[in-house]
């Protein structure tokens, strides 16, 4: 019995959300008493890969060939499996992620495996019945899952659990994964990759707007703010939909759903679809000319003003305290 | 080309959500149930697919006659025939089963399903039935090109994109972007009267997850409201207050 957890890599690198991850496969493993194996698929320099042992990883499970080089959803749900079946593990770990998405069903499905898709926090066992917590109903309620197979997966939401250090001696093997006959029909044509920014779901604080700006000429000042702030941006559907921001920072129902430390919602009414995809953020700031805007009910902060005036007064307030 | 799409009956997207029986059931009393949002996109994108008879639609859906209304909605915007599973959908597995069952020998060349219920999240059906199935799938794609036998899809990958070639038959899961959203118009609502909807009785699947309970979220704390002559003030309480700067 133990652990597998799939650390994913961005261009050989791990992000902070696989040391969350990581974490929290780590605390399962602890609930039973067993160890925790991670597998990493695609070329990952072994110091990057022993950087896992600081958080508990026992033993990496290596599959660093040219075929596995890009992300395959089949091919790598059989990795993951024929991983889960070598090490004889009772419960799979995987990243709510785009990719994680892809990838948690067609394992589950193939090891016969009950799923828990965007968990939220630890699960709790009672002989082979584990119950985990998830959002449902686009956040406006959690729902708790009952796994009763033998064999679970568990899909983390990111940004849900703190990274814990747990410094342990790991040692890398190479495993040779058995694959399918039709694994590799999916060709990968390109992958774009907006390199130097925070990209949103990875993003600790977000700075969001929404149609109060006016314009796409005024992002400016949202821009300044989230540089001060190390931020990531959102914006709201219409904005998205208008073009003066493009869809990767449409946050809500119907786009990404995020939950930082702390969400600014700048010229943002607060629609339930919006509410959606960010109500789960820790903190949450408004700022509305609106005093009457329905966003200021599930905010922890408000300001009443124009946008215009208030957000460089708040970016000249944090880079005087940030000195 | 031979199109699946398969569509699920949820919550108007501004309903006010409630659970009954000790929090064990949602509470559909008074709810206006809607085809979810996605799968709406999906059914369009077939549309635009198989329009001036270059195809047919099949929608599918596992329920109870109480989604009638919903399939009825999609047979309007353009569906053929439709098919309805005569069951309980209690959970993904259950559900992609019992699509898998029915789609196996029907050689579809492609199923689109939205890229998720908007009800419970969940982000599985598609990738289960592709499994199911034996064929490949992309559980959330953004664009959506037929390139002869196989099919060119976009999706969204954290911080960026990447474009992918699938052969088909493949199992797709749409997200905004892949079409513009269709509406019923008069002579579609005449003739989804008349359109054939099949009601076929569900196969026995051993159960491997069940949601058992809901919450709901506990209330924010009361709102901390700053003057907006006083930027700093709200620098101090994000710093020494909420911890988060
Ligand atoms: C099925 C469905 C799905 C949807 N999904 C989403 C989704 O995923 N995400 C999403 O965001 N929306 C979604 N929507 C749309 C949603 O219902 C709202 O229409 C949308 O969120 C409103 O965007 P907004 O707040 O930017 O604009 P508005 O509602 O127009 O609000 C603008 C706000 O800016 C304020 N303002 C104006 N000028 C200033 C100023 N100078 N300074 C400060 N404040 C100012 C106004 O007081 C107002 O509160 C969805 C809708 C539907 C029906
Ligand atoms: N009961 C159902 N009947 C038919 N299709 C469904 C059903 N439930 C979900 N789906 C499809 O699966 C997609 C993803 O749902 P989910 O995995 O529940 O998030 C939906 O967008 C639908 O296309």
């Amino acid at each position: 019995m133990s652990v597998l957890v799939y650390v994913e890599n961005t261009e050989g690198k791990f992000k902070k959300t696989v040391y969350e991850l990581i974490s929290y496969a780590k605390s399962i493993a602890d609930l039973y008493g067993s160890q925790l194996t991670a597998l990493s698929i695609g070329h990952v320099a072994d110091d990057e890969l022993k950087s896992l042992g600081r958080y508990g990883v026992s033993k990496i499970l290596r599959v660093d060939s040219e075929q596995f080089k890009s992300f395959v959803n089949q091919a790598y749900a059989s990795v993951i499996a024929s991983a889960a079946k070598h090490t004889n593990a009772n419960t799979v770990v995987i990243s709510n992620s785009f990719s994680g998405k892809g990838l948690a069903p067609r394992v589950a499905a193939k090891l016969g495996a009950g799923l828990a898709d965007g968990a939220i926090d630890l699960p709790t066992i009672d002989g082979n019945t584990l119950s985990i917590r998830k959002t449902a109903f686009s956040g406006k309620a959690y729902a708790i899952t009952e796994l009763t197979s033998a064999i679970k997966v568990i899909a983390l939401t990111p940004n849900s659990y703190d990274v814990k250090e747990n410094p342990t001696d790991s040692s890398i093997e190479d495993f040779a994964p058995e694959n399918e006959e039709h694994d590799f029909d999916t060709i990968i044509k390109e992958i774009v990759r907006a390199s130097d920014k925070i990209t949103l779901p990875d993003a600790e604080i977000v700075v969001s707007a929404g149609r109060g700006l006016k314009g796409p000429e005024n992002w400016g000042i949202i821009e300044d703010l989230a540089e001060v702030l190390g931020a990531a941006t959102a914006c709201s559907k219409p904005v998205s939909d208008a073009g003066w921001r493009p869809h990767s920072e449409h946050v809500g129902q119907t786009g990404i759903v995020i939950s930082p430390n702390l969400y600014v919602a700048i010229g943002i009414s607060g629609a339930i679809q919006h509410l959606a995809g960010v109500s789960s953020s820790k903190t949450i700031v408004v700022i509305n000319k609106d005093p009457e805007a329905p966003f200021f009910k599930v905010a922890d902060y408000g300001i009443v003003g124009d946008a215009f005036e208030v957000v460089p007064k708040i970016t000249q307030a944090i880079k005087a305290y940030k000195g | 080309m031979k199109v699946l799409v398969c569509i699920s009956n949820v919550p108007d997207t501004t309903t006010k959500i409630t659970f009954t029986n000790d929090n064990t059931e949602f509470n559909a009393s008074g709810v206006q149930f809607i085809v979810n949002p996605y799968d709406e996109i999906a059914l369009s994108k077939a549309i635009a697919l198989t329009e001036a008879g270059k195809g047919s639609i099949t929608v599918i859906h596992v329920g109870e006659p109480s989604a009638d209304p919903t399939i009825r909605k999609a047979l309007a915007t353009g569906a053929d025939e439709a098919v309805r599973i005569n069951a309980v959908p209690h959970s993904a597995w259950f559900v992609a089963n019992q699509i898998a069952h029915y789609a196996k020998d029907k050689s579809y060349d492609l199923i689109l399903l939205g890229r998720e219920s908007i009800d419970y999240n969940g982000s599985q059906v598609a990738g289960m039935l592709g499994e199911l199935l034996g064929i490949p799938s992309v559980s959330a794609v953004k664009k959506l090109d037929i390139e002869g036998e196989r099919v060119v899809v976009e999706r969204e990958i954290e911080g960026g994109k990447e474009l992918l070639s699938l052969p088909l038959p493949a199992v797709l899961g749409t997200s905004e972007g892949v079409a513009e959203p269709r509406i019923p118009n008069m002579r579609g609502i005449m003739s989804a009267r008349t359109k054939p909807l099949t009601v076929v009785e569900p196969i026995a699947v051993e159960e491997l997850a069940h949601i058992v309970r809901y919450e709901t979220p506990a209330p924010r704390g009361a709102i901390t409201f700053v003057d907006a002559s006083e930027p700093e003030k709200l620098v101090e309480l994000l710093h020494s207050k909420a911890k988060v700067i």
